[in-house]
Order: structure tokens, then C-alpha cells, then sequence
């Protein structure tokens, strides 16, 4: 037996679309090994052939050219002499939802045919490691998000397979919940020499990893350690301070108008991280852009591999100009759009939102954060007026939401996390008909269709069903629609959960040339590093705030971390984790 | 293998697994419920109470032996209604013979004292109506009822006589549904309903679901069989339908007295059979639509209204169009209520029986093996 456990030879996947009778390739002729007892992470833009490649591994579907062997098993011959032996966690783990957590357990259990001796413990340690031991009883349906995703990692290790695959196995989950998850998967492979591979759109993720594959069109476009890889960013990654009246992201959006010589920038940490182009030098382009001090930095794994994907990709031109003008007046800046007083939302004897207020200025962007549960969805639903507060004041756009809630709503847009257009119409004809809703007809539907279509790069694909389009696509869509009217206030719940570093780059970058027009911003993420766009972050747990103000604002509260700047992940973790103490202290006193 | 050899020895504990979870499954969602027990009652209810059926064109046989002019003014009454189509006949065994030949529905019969008697005030004329569509036969006896009525009414208001203490009384008689209650030809079609109901749309409603919310991706990747995921998906609801089949059962025997008159043995292995057949069509439509909403249109589509409007369940298959009656006669539903029919009111009538017993038998090894073939751990 050698000493690879999956070996895949010029491996080739190509789909069929029936309607317009294309061939899609999904995996050009990969070449991949994987040794046992080593974590092998999967990493890529959408659509690189992760969910396929992992499929194929698993025996879910079969190779259209190639060899693969897993466990040296051939997968064309038999698929379920390798399913015997492997475990797999799809993207969207099926959890029977009428299913109590012990009997989703108990089923796996049996599928499996783990004997009942060895179950017991098995699942006393299962259950501790996720928390779930006081929920054996609760339908998995009752779980949050986070919980779900535990539970379907247990039932994925209710034995130990000779190969788990795991697809995105943190996607749409709380930073909490996501360091859990990963103490568990890391635990396991240290104690039972687990062989694993992992997809993810998190690269701290794959940074923890053994084996790093970055995929790309169906191909492995660079693989190694994750030390390797981050050495291909070696002095290429500065730091840069704004000035103290310049905001971090408007530095930001001057080092990537530079495209030809800057990679990549983002905020961090009320600074900004760059990333040039090899062969470039940090003079060329600090020459002609305001800025405070710059000092080099130790390169990520992030930045090795938005370097890599630079060389492959065509740069995305994301054309912010267009929408930052062609806007209508820019409305007052000095008093609030959004104005929150004591907003409290009980369901029952359940208190989903306790006594919040917030305002929100013109142009400003807003983040809600937290955990699964903590109250995000609920508030930004009464926000929009789709739910009714059960007290306090809320004021859009200078109207009363509970007196004028169709005026209001006419001055916001709305973004929503799942893809909520019709996917069996054209985009333009989802433009239309959205044009339509918001009360625009004739010329001022035209004009209002030919500016968003201009703003988000759309018109190529006018006569395109919005159901096929790829994922990035898709969200473009979404928010020409929701801005249509020209809103003054934009809703956007979880947009870049699932995203992959590139799309997320760009669509901070159309978020905050938006805001310059006066447009305010509320949203929520899942991904920490992005509350470093925001003007103004709400941490909510539980319903209760916890902290407000600006990112370095929260940051300083929690100055006791020995002049390291913390990671908004950092920080949020520590808010989070402080507030659940003192709650456990209170009730343990009652 | 050590592994492997204990992941194929565990069939039985696989399939009890799976069992167990659908079968919690099923207990715990209450519409499952509501589509197996609750609409198996509102059928009953709606279909045993208040469906009756209109009917025109009625071949008459019309036996005078003794025409006389009364006869003959009856028999142009009739005539002129346009809901019969009398055939004048002399001889009641020839009336009888095209009764059993089905070339006429019923058989008037004017006994030779018809104009005496009704001279003398009290006549009688005999009914015989073909009783195996009940709906049909009961129309038949009101219509003819009400038309002697009139007549003799006007009979009487034409000849000045006081009707009182006079008239024509219609003897009737229901050959071969002896109760003739249209209740009586309607439960046993009502059986077929329900079961192709819960054999086919709620199976493929259950299954479609799986694919739809992903469960099937992460079950696939063990050592599970195809077999296996229909097998568990077969016997809970097999036994669901056969929940629907006692109801029917004790409903047509204590409700509605509908006798049974062959073998009660023969009804549960029929039943049992097409359960199968209704199981696996299920099966088939989800395998092939992954979509609970398509699988729904598609179970109700080809299933549950041919087996209600083209298995002779509402009409008559004779009377119905050459194309539209080959469809029928591919309906597995078609010789299931024949078989029920002959069963519940014919009795062991054994030509039908073992032709629709064989034919029901062919249909449910046919599409199971297809499902079996159709269900396959891919995602291709």
C-alpha cells in the first residue's frame, strides 16, 4: 500500500447543460495526491471545481476522463467499497430536522455499522466536544445555524473514517462557532491521525492546514505548504497609516485604483495591508498618494494567494465610477436616516432584540454583528418594515415606521441573503419588473435600467437568465434591482457569506464608492475582517448590545492585549466570550 | 477487509435504521399524517355521501306481449323522452338475452292485463335495471319512475277520470348489485383512490424532499445500498396504505353495508399488490423530479386523476374513446377496481380475478425493478 490515499491523474469533469447545449468543464485535467495523515485544504474562487473535485472523491459522481483511486480503490469500479470506508460532510449537511440530535447520531451509527460497545463513548465525546450534550433530545430542526454544522460534523465522525472530506464545512457560521468547529476537526486529526481534506473560503483556515491546493478553472494552480506558499508574498505586503482625517478605506480605494502595480489592498486593523505586484517597488507607489507612514509586514497566506490568482485572472475591473456619480442630491449629512430609539422585539416570553438604539448617518456604512441568534435578522427586519417592533422608536428616512411604513420603505432598498429574483427571467427582465415595483414606467424606467445595468457591469448580460448567471453575478443583480429607485438607504443581510476573496474585494469596493454618494449602508457579515469597512459596528449577542462605536473605537475597549493590534475576529471573540461570562457569573449568583 | 466484509453483513441493521427514521419521520410531520389518515376519511365522506351521476341515452328493451293501445301510448311516451332509447321486444327471454349481452340497460315489461289493469285503476309494469353501475342503474329507476308517473297522470287528466286510487306502479329490479346503492359501486373505486394516494404521492413527496434539502448527498457516502434507501422507503408507507385499505374496509362494511362477496383473502393480496405498483410509481416520479413541488403535479398528474377518471372508477371504460380507453386499459388502477368490483359485489368471479392478480403482479416487478434501476447514489 502506498502511502497516498487519494491519487488523482490528468482528472477531467465536464458537465452538460441541456438547455443550451454547452459543455461545462468543471475539472481540467487535475493532477493531485493526497498522503495520508496529512489536512489538505481546498481553496479557490466560486466555481473552481472544489464541491466537484470533493464529489468525485466521494463517489458521487463519476470522472468523465482521468484516473482516480482513493484508499487504492479505482472510483470508476467500485464507489462503495471506498464509501464504506470514508465520511463526507457536504456543503449543506442534510440533517433529518424531525430528528432528534441522539437520532440523526443513532442513524449515521447504524449506516455506518459502528458496534454498540464502542458507541458510547464515542458519542460522550462527540457530544462534549460540540456542546450538545444537554440537546440530545431537541429536533435537529430547533438547532441554530452553528449547532446544525456541529452536528453534522458529528455525525460525519461517528467513526473514524480512513478519509473525511469536508466541503466549506464553516460557511454561513459564526466566528464563535467556526473556532469550535475547527478545534474539534483539528483535535481529531491529532488524536486519530485523521487524513483530511478540507474546502474553504476562509485562508486562516487553510493556513492551519498541512497541504494547500489553490484552485482555479477546473486546475491546481499552485500547491504546497502553507510556508511555501505565503513565501511567494515575501516583501511584497506594507502596512499602511492614514492620515488622521483620511478614513482607512479611502486609502484603500487610491492603492487599488493603482492596479497595475498594487494587488490587493484591505483595511486592517484601522489601517491598510497592500500587497504589490512582484517587481514592483513600495516607491512607485507611494509617490503620488496622501498617506501617513508605511512600514513592510510579515506576507499571509491571503496575500500569497490573491497574488497567484492576479497572475491567472484578468483583473476584474470594477467600475466605480460610474456609480459614484449620476447620483440625485446628496442628502443631509448632519442628521440621521436612521434613527433607533430603545427598539425591543419579543416573540412570547422570548426576547429577540432588547432595548437597542442606533443611528445611522447619510453615506455611512453600518455593520451588525454576531453570532448565530444574536438578534442581526430580527433587527434588520423591523428596520425594513417587515416585521412590527414590539416597542420603542424607529425612524427611516425621517418617517415614523410604525405610522408610515409604505413611505418609508420607499426610501430604502433591500438586499437579502438568499438570491431572491426570478431565476427563470432574463436580467433585464427582472430589472423591469423591479423597476415596475418601485413605481418608475416609461423613460424613467429606461434610464433607471440603463444606469444600474452601467453601474454593476451588467449590460453584457441583459439577455442572460438570472438563474444561470455565477455567483457574483448574481448579487450584482440583486443590488441593481435594489437600487432602482435610488434609495437612500441600502439593506444588505449576509451579501458575501460563501464569497471568495476576489468577489468580496470587489464588492466592498462598489459598497464603499456607494456610500460616497450619500447612500447609507446596513449590513451584516459573517466575516469579521469586513466590519473594517465599516463606519460604525453594533455587536449584538443574544438580543443585547454588547459594544458600538468605531472598529479601532471597539478595539480600545479591549486595550488589556499588550500593544498587539488585535484582529476584528480577535476582538469579537473577546467581546462575545466576556459578555457570556458575566451572564453564567450572574445567573451562577441568583 | 474487516471493514468492508461488517459493512455488507449489515444489511438488516441498515435497512432497520432507515426504516426506524422514516417511519419518525412520518409520525412527527403531521401533513404526512393529514395526506394518509385525514384525506383517506374526507374521501370516504365526500365520495360514499355525495357524488350522484347523470345519465341520458338509456337502451330500453321494452317487452309487450300483448300490445294494446295503453301499451302503445306508453311506449311513444317513452320515445319522446330524452333519456331513453326504447327497443320494442316481444318475448322476455330475448330481452334478457341482450340484458347479459349489454346491448340494453334495463328491461320494461307491460304483462299482458297492463290495459285491464289499469282500466281497473292499479297497473303495474316490471323494472329490470343492470345493476354493476350503480349511479347508472339508480338514475335509470328514477327516471323511468317519474315518466310512467307523468304519464298516467296525464292518462288519467285526459280521460276525466279521478286519479284517485288509480295509477301505475314501476316494480323495480337491480340485477347484480342487489342493494343497488351507488355507495355500493363507489367504495371499492374509493380503495384505489386512497392507496394510489399515499403509495404514490406522499412516497414521492418524502423522497423528492430528501433530494431537495440534501440529505441524500451525506447518506450516500456511507455504506448504504440503493436497495436499502427504497426498501425504507417502502415499508412505513406500505403499511400507511394499509392503514387507508382498513378504513375504506371497515367504512363500505359498517357505513355504507356494502357487502363482501367473494373471498376477503383475495382483496388483501390484491391490495397488498398494488400497493406495490403505487409505491413504486411513486418512487420513479421522485428518483426522476428531485423536486417536491414537481414530483407533487407529477404523482397527482399520472397518477391519482387516471386512476380516477380513466380506470372506469367514474365512467364506464366501454363508453369512453378508443385513445382515451387504452390509456385506461394501461392503467395499473384500471384492474385493481375491476378486481375490487368483482370482489366487493360479484364474488370469486376466478377469470377476472387471476387475470388482474397477474397483471397487477407484472406491473409492481416492472416498475420496482425500473426504481431500483432509476435510484442510483450519484449525483450526476
Amino acid at each position: 500500500m502506498t502511502s497516498a490515499v487519494v491519487q488523482a491523474e490528468a482528472l477531467n469533469k465536464v458537465f452538460i447543460n441541456k438547455q443550451k447545449k454547452e459543455q461545462v468543464v468543471a475539472l481540467a485535467s487535475l493532477d493531485m495526491c493526497v498522503k495520508k495523515g496529512e489536512l489538505t485544504a481546498l481553496v479557490g474562487p466560486d466555481g473552481a471545481g472544489k464541491t466537484t473535485l470533493l464529489r468525485l472523491i466521494a463517489g458521487l459522481m463519476t470522472p468523465t476522463q482521468g484516473r482516480l483511486s482513493v484508499l487504492d480503490i479505482d472510483m470508476y469500479a467500485h464507489p462503495q467499497q471506498v464509501q464504506n470506508l470514508i465520511s463526507y460532510m457536504p456543503q449543506r449537511f442534510g440533517l433529518y430536522e424531525d430528528l432528534s440530535v441522539q437520532e440523526n447520531l443513532d442513524l449515521y451509527a447504524d449506516l455506518h455499522g459502528v458496534p454498540a460497545d464502542e458507541r458510547h463513548s464515542r458519542y460522550q465525546r462527540l457530544l462534549t466536544m460540540t456542546n450538545l450534550a444537554d440537546f440530545t433530545a431537541r429536533p435537529a430542526g430547533k438547532l441554530s445555524g452553528g449547532m446544525k454544522q456541529k452536528l453534522g460534523l458529528a455525525c460525519t465522525l461517528v467513526r473514524s473514517p480512513q478519509l473525511l472530506l469536508l466541503d466549506e464545512p464553516t460557511v454561513g457560521v459564526d466566528p464563535l462557532s467556526r473556532q469550535e468547529l475547527w478545534k474539534i476537526i483539528l483535535q481529531l486529526v491529532e488524536e486519530e491521525s485523521l487524513t483530511v481534506i478540507v474546502s474553504t473560503a476562509y485562508l486562516d483556515e487553510a493556513a492551519r492546514c498541512q497541504q494547500v491546493h489553490l484552485l482555479h478553472e477546473g486546475k491546481i494552480l499552485v500547491s504546497g505548504s502553507p510556508d511555501t506558499l505565503t513565501q511567494r508574498a515575501q516583501n511584497q505586503c506594507y502596512l499602511f497609516t492614514p492620515n488622521p482625517e483620511q478614513k482607512p478605506r479611502e486609502l484603500q480605494s487610491a492603492l487599488l485604483d493603482k492596479s497595475d502595480l498594487v494587488v490587493d489592498a484591505v483595511p486592517q486593523g484601522g489601517r491598510v495591508r497592500c500587497v504589490l505586484h512582484p517587481n514592483n517597488t513600495i516607491e512607485d507607489v507611494t509617490k503620488d498618494i496622501p498617506y501617513n507612514k508605511v512600514e513592510p509586514v510579515v506576507p499571509s497566506l491571503e496575500d500569497a494567494f490573491m497574488m497567484s490568482l492576479k497572475e491567472h485572472m484578468p483583473l476584474q475591473s470594477v467600475s466605480v465610477e460610474k456609480l459614484k456619480k449620476d447620483h440625485k442630491a446628496k442628502p443631509d449629512a448632519s442628521s440621521p436616516i436612521v434613527s433607533v430609539k430603545q427598539l425591543v422585539k419579543t416573540f412570547g416570553d422570548f426576547t429577540a432584540v432588547a432595548k437597542t438604539s442606533f443611528d445611522v448617518y447619510p453615506g455611512e456604512i453600518f455593520g451588525l454583528l454576531g453570532p448565530n441568534g444574536a438578534g442581526k435578522t430580527t433587527t434588520f427586519r423591523m428596520l425594513c418594515g417587515l416585521l412590527p417592533a414590539t416597542s420603542g422608536v424607529l425612524s427611516v428616512a425621517g418617517k415614523n415606521l410604525r405610522t408610515a411604513r409604505a413611505d418609508a420603505r420607499g426610501r430604502i432598498g433591500y438586499v437579502s441573503q438568499k438570491f431572491a429574483l426570478y431565476g427563470n427571467l432574463t436580467v433585464y427582465e427582472n430589472l423591469r419588473f423591479f423597476a415596475g415595483t418601485y413605481n418608475l414606467w416609461g423613460k424613467q424606467r429606461k434610464a433607471a435600467i440603463e444606469r444600474v445595468s452601467e453601474q454593476f457591469d451588467l449590460a453584457s448580460h441583459l439577455k442572460d437568465k438570472s438563474g444561470e448567471l455565477p455567483g457574483g453575478y448574481k448579487q450584482r443583480l440583486a443590488m441593481a434591482a435594489s437600487l432602482m429607485h435610488q434609495p437612500d438607504i441600502l439593506f444588505l443581510d449576509e451579501p458575501t457569506s460563501g464569497a471568495d476573496p476576489l468577489a468580496r474585494r470587489a464588492f466592498w469596493r462598489r459598497i464603499t464608492a456607494l456610500s460616497q454618494t450619500g447612500t447609507a449602508i446596513i449590513i451584516t457579515t459573517h466575516f469579521m475582517e469586513e466590519a473594517e469597512y465599516c463606519d460604525k459596528i453594533l455587536i449584538q449577542d443574544a438580543g443585547e448590545k454588547l459594544a458600538m462605536g468605531t472598529p479601532e473605537e471597539i478595539r480600545a475597549d479591549l486595550a488589556d492585549t499588550g500593544g498587539e493590534v488585535m484582529s476584528m475576529e480577535e476582538t469579537f471573540i473577546n467581546i462575545i466570550a466576556v459578555n457570556r461570562r458575566k451572564k453564567q457569573e450572574r445567573s451562577d449568583e441568583d | 477487509m474487516k471493514t468492508n466484509a461488517r459493512a455488507s453483513g449489515g444489511f438488516v441493521s441498515r435497512l432497520w435504521a432507515l426504516v426506524k427514521k422514516e417511519t419518525r419521520q412520518l409520525l412527527r410531520d403531521q401533513s404526512n399524517l393529514l395526506i394518509g389518515i385525514g384525506l383517506p376519511i374526507a374521501l370516504i365522506f365526500i365520495f360514499g355521501y355525495g357524488v350522484t351521476l347523470d345519465v341520458k341515452d338509456i337502451k330500453l328493451a321494452v317487452v309487450t306481449t300483448q300490445p294494446s293501445e295503453q301499451t302503445e301510448e306508453v311506449v311513444s311516451a317513452i320515445r319522446l323522452s330524452q333519456y331513453f332509447k326504447p327497443t320494442i321486444m316481444t318475448s322476455f327471454q330475448q330481452a334478457e338475452k341482450a340484458l347479459r349481452a349489454r346491448d340494453v340497460e334495463a328491461i320494461a315489461v307491460f304483462d299482458d292485463s297492463f290495459a285491464a289493469d289499469l282500466a281497473a285503476g292499479q297497473a303495474d309494469v316490471q323494472l329490470i335495471v343492470l345493476g354493476s353501475d350503480a349511479t347508472r342503474a339508480s338514475s335509470i329507476r328514477t327516471y323511468f319512475s317519474s315518466l310512467i308517473g307523468t304519464w298516467a297522470q296525464k292518462q288519467a287528466d285526459r280521460h276525466n277520470v279521478s286519479t284517485a286510487g288509480k295509477g301505475v306502479t314501476v316494480i323495480p329490479r337491480i340485477w347484480f348489485n342487489d342493494a343497488n346503492t351507488s355507495t355500493w359501486f363507489i367504495v371499492p373505486g374509493l380503495i384505489v383512490l386512497i392507496m394510489t394516494l399515499v403509495g404514490t404521492f406522499l412516497t414521492a413527496l418524502v423522497m423528492a424532499r430528501e433530494w431537495e434539502r440534501g440529505t441524500l448527498e451525506a447518506l450516500f457516502v456511507t455504506p448504504v445500498r440503493p436497495t436499502e434507501i427504497i426498501l425504507a422507503k417502502i415499508i412505513p408507507y406500505f403499511f400507511v396504505g394499509i392503514i387507508g385499505l382498513v378504513l375504506c374496509v371497515l367504512a363500505s362494511t359498517f357505513l355504507f353495508h356494502v357487502p363482501i362477496h367473494g373471498s376477503f383473502f383475495i382483496l388483501v393480496v390484491g391490495s397488498v399488490i398494488y400497493m406495490l405498483v403505487a409505491l413504486a410509481i411513486g418512487l420513479l416520479i421522485s428518483a426522476k423530479t428531485r423536486n417536491q413541488f414537481l414530483a407533487s403535479q407529477m404523482a397527482i398528474l399520472v397518477s391519482f386523476l387516471p386512476a380516477m377518471m380513466l380506470s372506469g372508477f367514474v365512467f364506464d371504460l366501454g363508453n369512453l374513446p378508443t385513445a382515451v380507453k387504452l390509456i385506461g386499459l394501461l392503467l395499473p388502477a384500471t384492474y385493481f377496481i375491476e378486481l375490487l368490483r368483482t370482489v366487493f359485489l360479484a364474488g370469486n368471479f376466478w377469470p377476472i380475478i387471476l387475470k388482474d392478480l397477474a397483471l397487477l403482479t407484472l406491473y409492481a416487478v416492472v416498475l420496482l425493478g425500473l426504481a431500483r434501476m432509476l435510484t442510483k447514489k450519484t449525483l450526476d
